[in-house]
């Protein structure tokens, strides 16, 4: 039986020795979270974007929906994905299940709801700032949605990380459209479940090092960006 | 577009009464500047002749014909600024527009030397005094060329330079075939500035005057109060 202390010396080994494994699992993340919140973000901030300045029947129902989605279970959209794309579903043709593709679109349906809610938020303050300005100036409604986005792309770099954050750090969905196959699907989270109920506890801790370490220079990539724009532009 | 004639406007959010059977005509030049205390509706009033609001009664007559598509602009008291450079704040005025972008950024410097302030171009808006925010709002509204210029309290917590300066730009663009409709509470800017005056309260035109008779014989005993500086103290707010 390791002990705890073995345990963290083996996994730091790891670690350090570069272990062609980690390296490949934790590449294969990367892919697919920053896929799927680039996908995220090209969705869910124009959609956060027109409910905020959109003025439409249904506008609150669809908010309070799209609040509620930020919660939005992940095994819950695994399978539904799951559904969608096996043999039998309607884009079972496509032969996605099982692949990183499968994987990037579940972790997109999963971040959108929460960006695009975040977005609605930060652009709607915007909006009750500009609003008449920018009617005076005789701005489509497209135009504005566009122009606001832009003007509050510090602000929304925070949906950007909290978009970043959920993908890499859920583990049910990928666990089910991707399988979790060695070398093929397996990604941090879902080689955290495995190798911790397998034993294999310094590998699990050393993906989880890894995982905690990535997610805190992405937020200290964006914050410095962030604080640098702020210097620049107000 | 002109004369623009409003007729028997009114506007009563909720019940209350913002402006109460609005009368006014306005030819196609000059500066006029619309005087009245807190509350009597100025900005309400310019607000609505640019499309913002919606009256609840009465109508705005445009030369004859309905509100122009275009040709009207508007600076607020506190202008909309981008996080982004000066040149950019300014050329997207012509972004409706769908002016190609090398045109615009050559025709918002052009306008940006007119307001004195093309050394500044490349620098952030937000790094701006509030003097040189407006001249820059000033910039935008002016690059659209427009027939019709709202400006609601424009110099406001400006210092007498910088009041000076958007006052120089005020009469340039006048000068360039614009017509000017002005709010101010600085009653020295309304006789340096202006070549009529509408005076409000309580939502009511009481005077539509040329500048200096407003001042040596006002019509009204509230202009009267207003010009002594003795008319919020007197009235029920």
């Amino acid at each position: 039986m390791p002990t705890f202390s073995s345990t963290f010396a083996e996994a730091f080994m790891l670690l350090f020795s570069f272990d062609e494994r980690v390296a490949e699992i934790v590449w294969l993340s990367l892919k697919v979270s920053g896929a799927a919140v680039v996908l995220g973000t090209l969705i869910g901030l124009p959609i956060g974007a027109c409910l905020a300045i959109g003025r439409f029947p249904g506008k609150s129902g669809m908010i309070v929906i799209m609040n509620g989605l930020m919660g939005l279970p992940s095994v819950v959209v695994g399978v539904t994905v799951y559904l969608l794309l096996s043999r039998s579903g309607p884009f079972g043709s496509f032969g996605l299940l099982y692949t990183p593709s499968a994987m990037v679109i579940a972790q997109t349906v999963l971040v959108i709801p929460l960006m695009a809610a975040i977005a609605r938020q930060v652009v709607e303050d915007a909006w009750q700032r500009y609003a008449e300005e920018l009617q005076v100036m005789r701005f489509t409604w497209w135009q504005s949605v566009t122009t606001l986005l832009h003007d509050c792309r510090h602000s929304l770099s925070v949906a950007v990380l909290a978009g970043l954050g959920r993908a890499m750090s859920e583990v049910g969905a990928v666990m089910i459209v991707g399988g979790n196959i060695d070398r093929s699907t397996r990604v941090m989270t879902t080689a955290i479940a495995l190798e911790t109920s397998k034993g294999d506890l310094p590998l699990a801790i050393a993906l989880g090092v890894v995982l905690i370490v990535v997610i805190l220079i992405l937020n200290a990539v964006a914050f410095g960006l962030r604080a640098w724009a702020m210097r620049r532009y107000g | 577009m002109f004369p623009i004639r409003v007729r028997n406007l009114r506007f009563q959010p909720n019940g209350r009464t913002v402006l109460d059977g609005v009368e006014l005509e306005l030819g196609d030049e000059g500066i006029t500047l619309v005087l009245g205390p807190n509350g009597a509706g100025k900005s309400v009033l310019l607000r609505m002749l640019c499309g913002l609001i919606q009256p609840t009664a009465g109508r705005i007559d445009w030369g004859g014909g309905a509100r122009p598509e275009g040709g009207i602009m508007m600076v607020f008291q506190h202008p909309m600024l981008l996080r982004s450079s000066v040149l950019d704040n300014v050329a997207l005025a012509l972004k409706p527009q769908r002016v190609p972008g090398a045109e615009r950024q050559r025709r918002a410097l052009a306008v940006l030397e007119r307001v004195g302030l093309a050394h500044r171009a490349a620098d952030s808006s937000r790094q701006l005094s509030g003097g040189e925010q407006q001249r820059l709002a000033l910039a935008r509204a002016w690059l659209t060329r427009p027939r019709l210029l709202l400006l609601d309290e424009p110099t406001a917590s400006l210092d007498p330079s910088a009041t000076a300066e958007v006052e120089r730009i005020v009469r340039e663009i006048r000068t360039d075939g614009t017509r000017i409709l002005m709010t101010t509470h600085n009653l020295g800017q309304a006789t340096r500035l202006g070549d009529d005056v509408i005076f409000m309260s309580t939502g009511k035109v009481r005077e539509h005057t040329p500048v200096q008779r407003f001042f040596s014989r006002p019509a009204s005993e509230e202009a009267r109060l207003f010009i002594q500086g003795e008319l919020p103290w007197r009235m029920n707010f």
